[in-house]
């Protein structure tokens, strides 16, 4: 029960507990109905009662006598089992579930959405999945995105791994949005898959009738038995439930606090546009398709990388604070072309001096980082700063985090850094590729 | 009809919206809109589990209905919240203000935290599947002559998005309207009288317009709660005309009468419903029915077996409405036309002898019917499992169902009772505390009832009923009785300005919004003060929507100020040396027409009482 303090005391004084049906009087009301638990972050004067007509309401515990009608159960939710029979006509999939709005119920302990769901629940929850593929699924974090850190990169890379291992013909992951593009950088580079490895969330929780979690979750089923061989996010392409888009996971950003189409391909344009549980690839895409061969993983990390933004006004005390620390690599968000205050080039080059790589992207996220159009890019470079091209400042982070899990040399670092492994840099910079 | 001894039993379910500035969980305006949508959005939804675990059975049933819904909205006059792509701003406290308010003049005890929750609606009327709503209130009443009755609960909630129309299932639904805060209001299901349903939503109606609420067409929708003792509750949604619901409740007491009286028949018969659903396109083949031959090309012809329901399904349960008419009701659900049932065959192109085929192939008895529904396959089955379930309940006897009202007076099904199962909590806003110090204020400034509003301004400022009712009505006697603590106009004179001419100037198609307090109050001070007429008060009324800056600046360039008694004097003297003939022939009696002339020049701008002293005392001098 997660009542506390004088409304804790005072239901236990009288022996009553959460999903009972009590009746509360007070000097002019009285109100029967079920008690529900109360928010933790609530006060301790008022206890929560659902009403017959289904309506909750407060009642404050001050001056209320309370008595027992009916002693309840604690209201569970659950949804029937589902069994379904293996098709040798149908691909493999795998569902994984790491948490997140896709995968969330209302908690009753805060009040608030919470992850809660296991990949079981989903699947129940979406039966008309095991219409178009032999579904399995995993649960193996149940946390908010925002919660996400490196070592949960390599519990997922390694499941998904072995799903695959184990026979999958693609692989779909259930993931919290706020960060979903960090975990799909991350998957790019330490997964080298022959399958579809599909990343997919919601933007709106599943306890409510519109939300984009079953939508999203088939649209993703059909892209992991496509022939994209690649890690992908698959999200709502509009704000309408028409179609949705698979964007190359290396260059995808969440854009929107809270629209269902806050996914948008950055210096790039997405791969696929799916419809109806149908993918079609679209003009002048190049991908990786679905191959023979083992999943290859390289999930050696070094999560001591920092990501800092250049501001007006930041302090070289922050490059410093991280190489006293014992950071081994630094991303700046640098302003414009790949710029920051030309006084904190000293404290750059205290840093690839000591052997600690400065990646150098831009805040503009659209366009690519070029340092030897002003002198102060022209120190940068002069200073050893490695130029991020046109990756996302997030997949730069990322990729530096697994560059130096490959090796300790700066020159390796530097070259890994400006090679592109997995699509997360572009060539060519497309005039269709800046708002999408 | 005696409905004491049938067990009549009948409850109110009042919405209003209120008038408010803006809408109760975001901050676009409370207007519908007319012009164009500027975007569109096209969505489904499908029905989740409540906290407690449970499907409503009344969205389960949308569900299978696997429509599409489209959306239509605007740049600026909706904004993500509605389109379900932005969570809930705060509580609008607004709204919440008049709620309490409401709710201290119903008598009602208000609760101590407010919860918002979400009310599963899956028809597409709300973007994000479910109406918030919240309850405000308990345990009211209200006396009238038929005794007290029970106000049960006052909630305060979103409207519902407007439904624009259907094409090609999409239903399209505007945003404009969901969102805008109303407060509902629900009466215990006791009263036993229509009459008495009548004064109450009258008087329920007085206590709303005593406060800021929209008024006009669709602002107020009435929903009446009805039962008999063997039939079963059924909600009425819609009910416009308060004075057709005399006759709505005898047609729905009638039918759920005949209900029984089939279910009755039913049972004494042994009657059945077969559960299996045949296919009969064969029997079709060369059809005249046109409805049949669309289908035969594609889609199918199936049909279902109801024993012992031979003559039940044409029976009239309604006027002009018959129990099949009921049973279509429910197969419409599903998106089909219609059905046929053997009471009314052959007919609609089909022919005794293709009725006959379908008898034998469904090995039907004299006292079995069949159902024939030609469609889509699937919405065909699914049209049919609703037939199917409508028909066992009939056997039963009066299922609970949401209805609505026709124009009529009868009513047509909608869709199941929901449950509250359909509620559960809305996570994305805080609980509320209503704190008890600012309910004491409320409470001790609650507004005057409009009844006893007319009422005290007929004494008080000696008015005319008519025009007093005309004002209360209207919303202006706050506005009168300002004018009149700062003029010493006559109170006729304010009060038909507020009651009447407003209303001919807007019905010109004047811009009454720039007649405001202030503008009035100036324009009365001025005939006060002498400087114009109580004529011209129109004149410059116009003159101020016309586009004139001030009241007095109209007066002046409408050549409406006042002339001095000087001048007036001169002007009647040039009337009356321009009629010498007439004043030498009649004397006094050219007082008459030369009165008339004086006023068609003077009008507006010399006092007729002054015209008519000058004028005399010339014609005598």
């Amino acid at each position: 029960m997660s009542y506390n303090g004088v409304a804790k005391q005072f239901l236990e004084s009288q022996g009553i507990s959460v999903g009972d049906t009590i009746r509360v009087t007070k000097e002019e009301i009285s109100y029967e109905g079920m008690l529900l638990d109360r928010a933790e972050d609530a006060d301790d004067k008022h206890l929560v009662l659902k009403l017959p007509s289904g309506y909750n309401v407060g009642v404050g515990i001050d001056g209320a006598e309370v008595e027992l009608i009916q002693r309840g159960e604690k209201p569970k939710i659950e949804l029937p089992p589902l069994e379904v029979e293996p098709d040798n006509k149908k691909q493999d999939i795998s569902i994984i579930s790491t948490g997140g709005t896709v995968a969330s119920v209302i908690d009753y302990k805060t009040g608030a959405v919470h992850p809660a769901f296991t990949a079981d629940d989903l699947l129940r929850a979406t039966p008309e999945l095991a219409d178009h593929a032999n579904i399995r699924g995993e649960a193996i974090l149940n946390i908010l995105s925002e919660n996400m850190k490196p070592d949960y990169w390599i519990k997922s890379a390694r499941s998904v791994a072995d799903e695959i291992t184990g026979g999958a013909d693609g692989v779909v992951i259930a993931h919290g949005t706020d960060t979903m593009h960090y975990t799909a950088a991350a998957l790019s580079f330490m997964l080298d898959t022959q399958v579809p490895v599909v990343i997919t969330g919601a933007q709106r929780s599943s306890d409510r009738p519109s939300s984009d979690a079953f939508w999203n979750l088939m649209a993703s089923v059909a892209a992991a038995k496509s022939d994209v061989a690649e890690v992908t996010v698959c999200m709502h392409a509009t704000e309408d439930d028409s179609y949705a888009y698979l964007h190359r996971g290396t260059k995808v950003r969440k854009m929107h606090t809270s629209r269902r189409d806050t996914f948008r391909s950055i210096n790039t344009q997405p791969i696929a546009k799916i419809q109806e549980n149908r993918v079609k690839i679209q003009p002048n895409v190049d991908y990786k398709k679905r191959g023979e061969g083992e999943v290859e993983l390289r999930d050696e990390l070094e999560e001591n990388v920092a990501f800092i933004k250049s501001y007006p006004g930041i302090s070289g005390d922050i490059i410093d604070y991280h190489l006293d620390k014992g950071y081994r690599g630094i991303v700046l968000e640098g302003t414009g072309l790949g710029h920051c205050p030309d006084y904190l080039i000293p404290s750059v080059e205290r840093a690839t001096d000591s052997g600690v790589p400065v990646v150098m992207s831009s805040q503009c996220l659209y366009g690519r980082v070029n340092m030897n159009v002003y002198s102060t890019g022209r120190r940068l470079v002069s200073a050893g700063v490695i130029s991020a091209g046109d990756m996302l400042p997030e997949t730069a982070y990322v990729k530096l985090i697994w560059a130096l899990g490959q090796t300790d040399k700066l020159e390796e670092v530097k070259s890994i850094m400006q090679t592109n492994l997995r699509g997360e840099m572009e060539v060519l910079s497309s005039r269709d590729y800046f708002l999408l | 009809m005696d409905y004491e001894k049938l067990g009549l039993k009948m409850g109110l379910e009042i919405h209003q919206q209120l008038n408010t500035s803006q809408k109760l969980f975001c901050p676009c305006p409370c207007e519908l809109q007319d012009k164009k949508p500027e975007y569109k959005l096209m969505r489904t939804l499908r029905p989740t589990q409540s906290e407690l675990g449970m499907i409503d059975r009344a969205a389960y049933e949308e569900s299978r209905r696997k429509l599409q819904f489209t959306y239509e909205a605007y740049k600026h006059d909706t904004c993500l919240v509605e389109s379900d792509e932005e969570p809930p701003h705060p509580l609008n406290s607004e709204a919440l203000e008049i709620a309490l308010i409401l709710s201290s003049l119903l008598n009602m005890a208000v609760v101590d935290e407010f919860h918002t929750m979400r009310k599963q609606v899956i028809d597409g009327s709300n973007t994000g599947g479910f109406q918030r709503t919240g309850l405000v209130a308990t345990d009211g009443y209200m006396d009238t002559e038929y005794g007290r009755v029970k106000i049960e609960n006052l909630c305060l909630e979103e409207d519902a998005a407007r439904r624009i129309g259907q094409k090609k299932g999409h239903v399209v639904f505007r945003l404009d309207r969901l969102g805008i805060p109303l407060v509902e209001i629900t009466t215990d299901p006791s009263m036993k009288h229509p009459e008495q349903v009548r004064d109450v939503a009258y008087q329920i109606g007085q206590v709303l317009r005593s406060t800021k609420v929209k008024r006009g067409l669709g602002t107020i929708r009435q929903d009446l709660n009805i039962s008999i003792s063997e039939g079963a509750r059924v909600e009425i949604k819609g009910v416009q005309d308060l004075d057709l619901m005399p006759t709505m409740v005898e047609n729905e007491v009638t039918r759920q009468i005949k209900l029984i009286e089939i279910r009755d028949e039913l049972q004494r018969r042994n009657a059945e419903v077969m559960d299996e659903i045949y296919d009969v396109k064969e029997l079709f083949q060369g059809t005249e029915s046109k409805i049949i031959s669309k289908a035969l090309e594609n889609g199918s012809v199936l049909a279902i077996k109801f024993k012992g329901f031979a003559g039940l399904i044409g029976v009239e349960v309604q006027p002009g409405r018959r129990f099949g008419t009921e049973l279509a009701g429910y197969a419409k659900k599903m998106g089909v036309s219609g059905l046929f049932h053997t009471d009314e065959l052959p007919a609609y192109g089909i022919t005794q002898e293709e009725v006959e085929s379908v008898r034998t192939f469904l090995d039907l008895q004299e006292e079995d019917a069949f159902i024939l529904v030609a469609d889509e396959d699937e919405k065909a089955r699914n049209a049919l499992l609703e037939v199917i379930r409508r028909a066992k309940t009939a056997i039963i006897g009066v299922p609970e169902e949401t209805r609505k009202a026709r124009d009529d007076a009868n009513t047509e099904y909608l869709r199941p009772l929901p449950t509250a199962s359909r509620m559960y909590v809305e996570t994305d806003i805080p609980l509320q505390i209503i704190d008890r110090d600012y309910l004491e204020e409320i409470k001790s400034n609650l507004p005057e009832l409009p009844d006893d509003k007319e009422a005290r301004i007929i004494k008080e400022y000696s008015l005319s009923q008519d025009l007093a009712h005309q004002l209360v009505r209207r919303n202006r006697a706050d506005d009168f009785e300002e004018v009149m603590a700062s003029t010493d106009v006559d109170s006729t004179t304010v009060a038909s300005t507020f009651a009447y001419t407003l209303k001919e100037l807007k019905r010109d198609g004047k811009d009454i919004s720039k007649l405001d307090i202030g503008c009035l109050k100036n324009t009365f001070n001025m005939v006060s003060d002498g400087k114009i007429t109580k004529e011209a008060v129109q004149e410059v009324l116009i003159g101020v929507c016309d586009g004139e800056p001030s009241p007095e600046e109209a007066a002046k360039n409408l050549n409406l100020v006042m002339l001095s008694e000087n001048d007036v004097e001169k002007i009647i003297a040039q009337i009356v040396s321009s009629n010498a003939k007439m004043v030498e022939e009649r004397g006094i009696g050219a007082m008459g027409p030369l009165m008339g002339m004086a006023m068609k020049q003077l009008k507006g701008k010399a006092d007729g009482k002054l015209v008519n002293k000058l004028l005399r005392d010339k014609l005598q001098s």
